[in-house]
C-alpha cells in the first residue's frame, strides 16, 4: 500500500521501517493464531482457538461476555501469555511478552477503559511514550494534527483530555496507537460508550483504515454492529471458536444461534398494564459531586406504578447520581424527590429502604455496590433485613431460606448458599443482587445496568423478572445501555445528557435515531406521560 | 524482523493463576512454609557453629522441662493472645489498627491509677472490677482517637495508631519520673508495687487472666460470626459503598469496633499490670511489644480467633524456647527475632502460591516446540 507506506515514512521516520515493510497486499494474513489455550485457574478462557486476521479487512470477534474474546486479544497485545499454542505475525512465529513487543509488531489495542493522562493535552497523550525522546517537542501539536488528518479524524491537539467527551477520548486512543505505527488494530467494545451518531463516525474511520490496508479486529457482542461494519465474523462460545463466517452470508438469527448454542427468539415481552398512581415525583432535582461539579441539572420526572421508565444516556450522564440520590446516598443540592406525598430529602438510606424503595445498581465492577463479595450468598441476602430481629444476632436462618428461594427462582448456578459471592460468575452475581431486591417486595425498583455483561439467556430471565414486577404494580426505573432493548422493554424512555433531561419519549413509538440525538444533547419539549391527569 | 520483535525465544517459565485452594490445602502449604523456615533457620544456626537439631531440641524442651517453664510460657502467651484477639475485629473491618501496643499500655495505666490511688477501703473484688473497667476505658479511648479522626477528617489510621503507641509509652515514663514516683524507692525512678488487694487471683498456679483469654476467644468467635455487629464489620471491611447502600452508619461501625478493639487490648493491659508476670506494677516494659507481635499472630492466623490461639502459642514457644536456647548456647537474644522473621517471611511469601503457580517449561519442550515450527520462518 504505497499510500500507507508513504504516510509512515513521512511521519514516523526510519524507526518504523520494519513494520512498514511488513505491510503488503490486502487480503494477506496479518496474524494467525493456532491452538491458543489460556486458563485462569480452573476456568478455561480460551480453548484451542485458531484465528486468522487479514489485512484490508474488518474482523468481528463476536461472543457473549465471558466467552474469551478479550482474553484472546489481550494475548496479542502482550498483556497475557498463552499457556499453549502459537502466534504468527506476518508468517513468523512470535512470542509477545509485553505490550512493547506488540507495539513493535505493529499491533495496537484500544481497551474498553481508556489509558490516557487526563491533565495532558491530546497531542501529549498521542506522542508521549512513543519512544521518541524525553522532551516535549514544539511541533507536537502540528504533528498530532497531521496524524489525525491522515485518517480523516478531527481532534484539537491542544485540548486537555479531561475536557473531552468520551468519543473524543476514543479518537485520541486510536491516534495514539496509529502514531506508534500500528497497522493491526484491535478495538475492545468500542461502541459501548458512544451515541449512535458517534458510532457511525467511528465506523467511517475504521472503514477508511481498512481501505488503507490495516487489519482491524472489533470485539463486540452487538449483532447489528457486526452486520454493519465487519467483513468476516469469528464467533466464540465458552472459550472456543465455534464458527467463522462471511458477514454477507449470515444474519442476526444465525449469529445468535452460534453465540448461544441454540435458536433464540429475540423478542422481549412488553406486557400492557395500566399505570397507577405516581409513586415517585422528582422536581427540579440538581445535585453536585464532591468536587462541586453539577451532575444532575434541574431534572424533573415522575414514575408511576406498573410502568418501566427507561433512562438512556451515554455513560456518565448522571445515571449513577440519579440512583444514589433517590436511594439517599447522595445529597440534594436543589429540588425535591417525593415518594407518594412524602419528601425523602434528609432521610437516611435505611428509612428510604423501609418506605419500599429498592435499588439494585450494577456498577462496572459488578460488586462495588450492593454486595459484599467475600461473604456468602445467604449473608448477602440479609444485607437489608439483618436488623429486623430484636435480638443481637443476625437472622441467618431466614437468610438461608431466602437464598434458597432466590437461587431457585432466578436459576443461579452455585455450589450452594455458602459460596462466597466473589466465586460466582458475573451473571450469577447480578441475579443474586436483583433477586434480593425483588424478594423484599418493593414498590419502587431502581435497577441500573441489570443485564450488563450477561449472556442472552440470563438477560431474558432478568427481563421477565422486571416485567413480573411491573405487572404487580411496581414502578421500575430501568437505567440501561442497550437502546434496542430499552425500546422493546420500557414503556417510556427518559434521555439524560450531561445531567439534563433532554426528552421523555413514548418507547412504543420512539426511534433509536431520535434517542441518539437526545443523548448527544439535542432537546425536545416532549415529556410523554408527564401531563397531569385531572383527577390527581 | 528486528531483533526485539521478538521474542523468538520462548520464555522459560511463566506465572499462572490457579484454582482457589481449599482450607486444607492452604494449611498444608503453610506447614511447608514453616518447615522451610525451620530449615532456613537451621542453616543460619549451623553457620554459628551450633548443631541445629540439638538447638531446636532445646527450644522445645525449654518450654516444657518443668512446671515452672510451662507457667512462664503461659505468662508469655496470654497477653499476646489477648492483644491478638483485640486487633482481629479492627482488621476484619480493614481498619489497620497497629496501635494495639498503645491501647494495651493505656489500659494498664488507667488500671494502675485505680490500684494506686483509690481509697484503701475498697475490698478486693470490687477493686478488681473497677480496675478492669478503667482498663477497658483507657484502651478504648486510645483506640477511639484514631477512629474519630479517620471518620471526621479521613486521616490515615496506620500512622495515627502507630504514633499513639509512643505517646502511651512515654506517658508511663512521665508518670514514673514524676507524679507516680514511688517515694519509698530511695530516689530510684519506679512506680510503687500495687497493694495486695489489687493483685490478680490465681487458679492452678497461674493468673486467672488465662480464663479471661479463653472467654474472649469464645466471645470474639460468636461476635464476628453470629451477631449484627459482626455482620456490619464484615460488610464494612468488604465494601464501604455496600455498607452505606445497606443503610449502615459506617462511621458509627468504625468507632464502635475500634472502641471494642481498644477495650480488649486495655483489658489485657489491666490483667498484665495486676498479674505476677510484671510483679504487680506498672513499668516501661509492661507491653513489651505484644501489640506489635499480635499483628503478626493474627495475620498468620488468617484473622480467625480460634486459629489465633494456636499461633499465639507457637510464637510464645518460639520466644520462650529460644530464650532457653540462647542462654544454653550463649547466643544473642536476637536469635528468636530472626527465627520469627524467617517464619513470617516464608508464610507470607507462601500466600503468593495460594493464588498463583509457576509453570516451568523444560529445555526439551522448548526445543521440540522450535523444531516443530514451520521451517525457515524463524529468524
Amino acid at each position: 500500500m504505497p499510500f500507507f507506506r508513504a504516510a509512515q515514512h513521512l511521519f514516523y521516520g526510519r524507526v518504523f521501517v520494519d513494520t512498514v515493510t511488513n505491510v503488503s497486499a490486502r487480503g494477506e494474513i496479518a496474524i494467525e493464531l493456532r491452538g491458543i489455550t489460556k486458563a485462569f485457574g480452573s476456568v478455561i478462557a480460551n480453548n484451542n482457538i485458531d484465528l486468522i486476521i487479514r489485512r484490508g479487512e474488518i474482523l468481528a470477534l463476536l461472543g457473549e461476555n465471558g466467552s474469551g474474546k478479550t482474553t484472546l486479544m489481550n494475548m496479542l497485545s502482550g498483556i497475557y501469555h498463552p499457556d499453549s499454542g502459537r502466534i504468527y505475525v506476518n508468517g513468523n512465529e512470535v512470542f509477545i511478552r509485553s505490550p512493547q513487543d506488540a507495539t513493535r509488531l505493529g499491533i495496537g489495542m484500544i481497551h474498553q477503559h481508556f489509558k490516557l493522562v487526563d491533565v495532558l493535552t491530546a497531542a501529549d497523550n498521542i506522542i508521549l511514550g512513543a519512544g521518541k525522546g524525553f522532551l516535549l517537542r514544539r511541533n507536537r501539536f502540528e504533528e498530532a494534527r497531521k496524524v489525525a488528518e491522515r485518517y480523516g479524524m478531527y481532534i484539537d491537539p491542544e485540548k486537555k483530555i479531561y475536557e473531552m467527551s468520551v468519543s473524543e477520548k476514543q479518537t485520541v486512543e486510536i491516534l495514539k496507537v496509529l502514531y506508534r505505527g500500528a497497522n493491526i488494530l484491535i478495538l475492545d467494545e468500542p461502541t459501548a460508550v458512544l451515541t449512535p451518531q458517534e458510532t457511525q463516525r467511528l465506523f467511517e474511520i475504521l472503514r477508511r483504515m481498512r481501505d488503507d490496508g490495516c487489519a482491524i479486529v472489533i470485539i463486540t457482542h452487538k449483532l447489528n454492529e457486526v452486520l454493519e461494519i465487519s467483513d468476516r465474523v469469528t464467533i466464540l462460545r465458552r472459550g472456543e471458536s465455534v464458527a467463522t463466517v462471511k458477514t454477507s452470508e449470515t444474519n442476526a438469527a444465525k449469529l445468535t444461534e452460534y453465540m448461544v448454542g441454540r435458536p433464540v427468539t429475540l423478542k422481549i415481552e412488553r406486557p400492557d398494564t395500566k399505570p397507577t398512581e405516581r409513586l415517585l415525583n422528582v422536581y427540579h432535582l440538581t445535585v453536585e459531586d464532591e468536587d462541586g461539579v453539577t451532575r444532575l441539572d434541574d431534572v424533573s420526572f415522575s414514575l408511576r406504578g406498573g410502568e418501566i421508565l427507561g433512562v438512556a444516556g451515554v455513560a456518565g450522564s448522571g445515571q449513577k447520581e440519579l440512583c444514589e440520590t433517590i436511594a439517599g446516598l447522595h445529597p440534594i443540592k436543589k429540588g425535591a424527590i417525593l415518594y407518594k406525598k412524602e419528601n425523602i430529602e434528609g432521610k437516611t438510606p435505611r428509612e428510604i429502604i423501609k418506605l419500599g424503595i429498592s435499588m439494585s445498581f450494577i456498577p462496572e465492577d459488578r460488586l462495588g455496590m450492593g454486595l459484599a463479595a467475600s461473604l456468602d450468598i445467604a449473608d448477602n441476602m440479609m444485607l437489608k433485613s439483618y436488623r429486623d430481629p430484636k435480638s443481637p444476632f443476625t437472622p441467618r436462618k431466614a437468610a438461608e431460606e431466602m437464598a434458597k428461594e432466590v437461587i431457585k427462582k432466578l436459576d443461579i448456578v452455585t455450589s450452594g448458599i455458602n459460596q462466597p459471592v466473589r466465586m460466582l460468575s458475573g451473571g450469577n452475581v447480578q441475579k443474586v443482587l436483583l433477586g434480593r431486591e425483588i424478594h423484599v417486595n418493593p414498590s419502587v425498583l431502581i435497577t441500573a445496568y441489570p443485564v450488563r455483561g450477561l449472556d442472552i439467556g440470563s438477560s431474558y430471565v432478568i427481563y421477565d423478572a422486571l416485567n413480573e414486577q411491573k405487572k404487580r404494580g411496581v414502578g421500575v426505573l430501568y437505567i440501561g445501555e442497550d437502546l434496542d432493548v430499552m425500546l422493546e422493554l420500557c414503556d417510556r424512555i427518559m434521555v439524560l445528557c450531561h445531567g439534563k433531561v433532554t426528552g421523555i419519549l413514548n418507547a412504543r413509538t420512539a426511534t433509536k435515531e431520535q434517542i441518539g440525538l437526545l443523548m448527544a444533547g439535542a432537546t425536545t419539549n416532549e415529556r410523554y406521560g408527564e401531563e397531569v391527569v385531572p383527577n390527581e | 524482523m528486528n531483533k526485539a520483535a521478538t521474542g523468538t525465544h520462548m520464555p522459560r517459565f511463566h506465572i499462572v493463576k490457579r484454582v482457589e485452594m481449599t482450607r486444607g490445602e492452604i494449611f498444608i502449604l503453610n506447614l511447608y512454609a514453616v518447615l522451610i523456615a525451620i530449615v532456613a533457620g537451621g542453616i543460619l544456626i549451623a553457620c554459628m557453629g551450633i548443631n541445629p537439631v540439638s538447638f531446636y531440641g532445646t527450644v522445645i524442651v525449654g518450654c516444657f522441662r518443668s512446671a515452672l517453664s510451662v507457667k512462664s510460657l503461659i505468662r508469655i502467651v496470654i497477653p499476646l493472645l489477648i492483644a491478638s484477639i483485640a486487633v482481629i475485629p479492627a482488621f476484619r473491618m480493614k481498619f489497620w489498627n497497629i496501635g494495639g501496643e498503645g491501647q494495651f499500655i493505656m489500659g494498664a495505666v488507667f488500671a494502675s491509677y485505680v490500684a494506686l490511688f483509690f481509697p484503701e477501703g475498697i475490698p478486693h473484688l470490687p477493686l478488681m472490677l473497677l480496675m478492669a473497667i478503667a482498663g477497658i476505658i483507657g484502651g478504648g479511648i486510645w483506640a477511639l482517637i484514631p477512629a474519630f479522626f479517620k471518620c471526621k477528617f479521613g486521616t490515615n489510621e496506620t500512622l495515627l495508631t502507630l504514633m499513639l503507641n509512643y505517646i502511651a509509652l512515654y506517658i508511663i515514663q512521665y508518670l514514673r519520673d514524676g507524679p507516680w514516683r514511688d517515694p519509698a524507692a530511695g530516689g530510684f525512678p519506679k512506680i510503687a508495687k500495687f497493694p495486695e488487694r489489687a493483685w490478680l487471683d490465681q487458679l492452678f498456679g497461674v493468673d486467672i487472666s488465662w480464663i479471661v483469654a479463653v472467654l474472649l476467644v469464645i466471645f470474639m468467635t460468636i461476635y464476628l460470626k453470629r451477631t449484627k455487629h459482626g455482620y456490619e464489620i464484615a460488610v464494612v471491611g468488604d465494601s464501604v459503598n455496600t455498607a452505606r447502600y445497606a443503610g449502615m452508619n459506617v462511621n458509627a461501625v468504625i468507632m464502635r469496633t475500634m472502641f471494642l478493639s481498644g477495650a480488649i487490648a486495655g483489658l489485657g493491659g489491666m490483667l498484665q499490670v495486676s498479674g505476677e508476670a510484671t510483679t504487680h506494677t506498672l513499668s516501661m516494659g509492661i507491653a513489651g511489644g505484644v501489640g506489635f507481635t499480635a499483628i503478626i499472630v493474627v495475620w498468620l492466623a488468617n484473622l480467625s480467633p480460634i486459629t489465633t490461639v494456636a499461633v499465639a502459642t507457637l510464637i510464645g514457644m518460639l520466644d520462650k524456647g529460644c530464650g532457653v536456647a540462647e542462654s544454653t548456647y550463649g547466643l544473642s537474644s536476637a536469635v528468636s527475632d530472626i527465627l520469627q522473621g524467617i517464619i513470617l517471611f516464608t508464610v507470607l511469601g507462601a500466600m503468593f502460591f495460594t493464588n498463583y503457580k509457576i509453570v516451568f517449561r523444560s529445555k526439551q519442550s522448548i526445543k521440540s516446540h522450535t523444531a516443530a515450527a514451520p521451517g525457515g520462518e524463524n529468524k
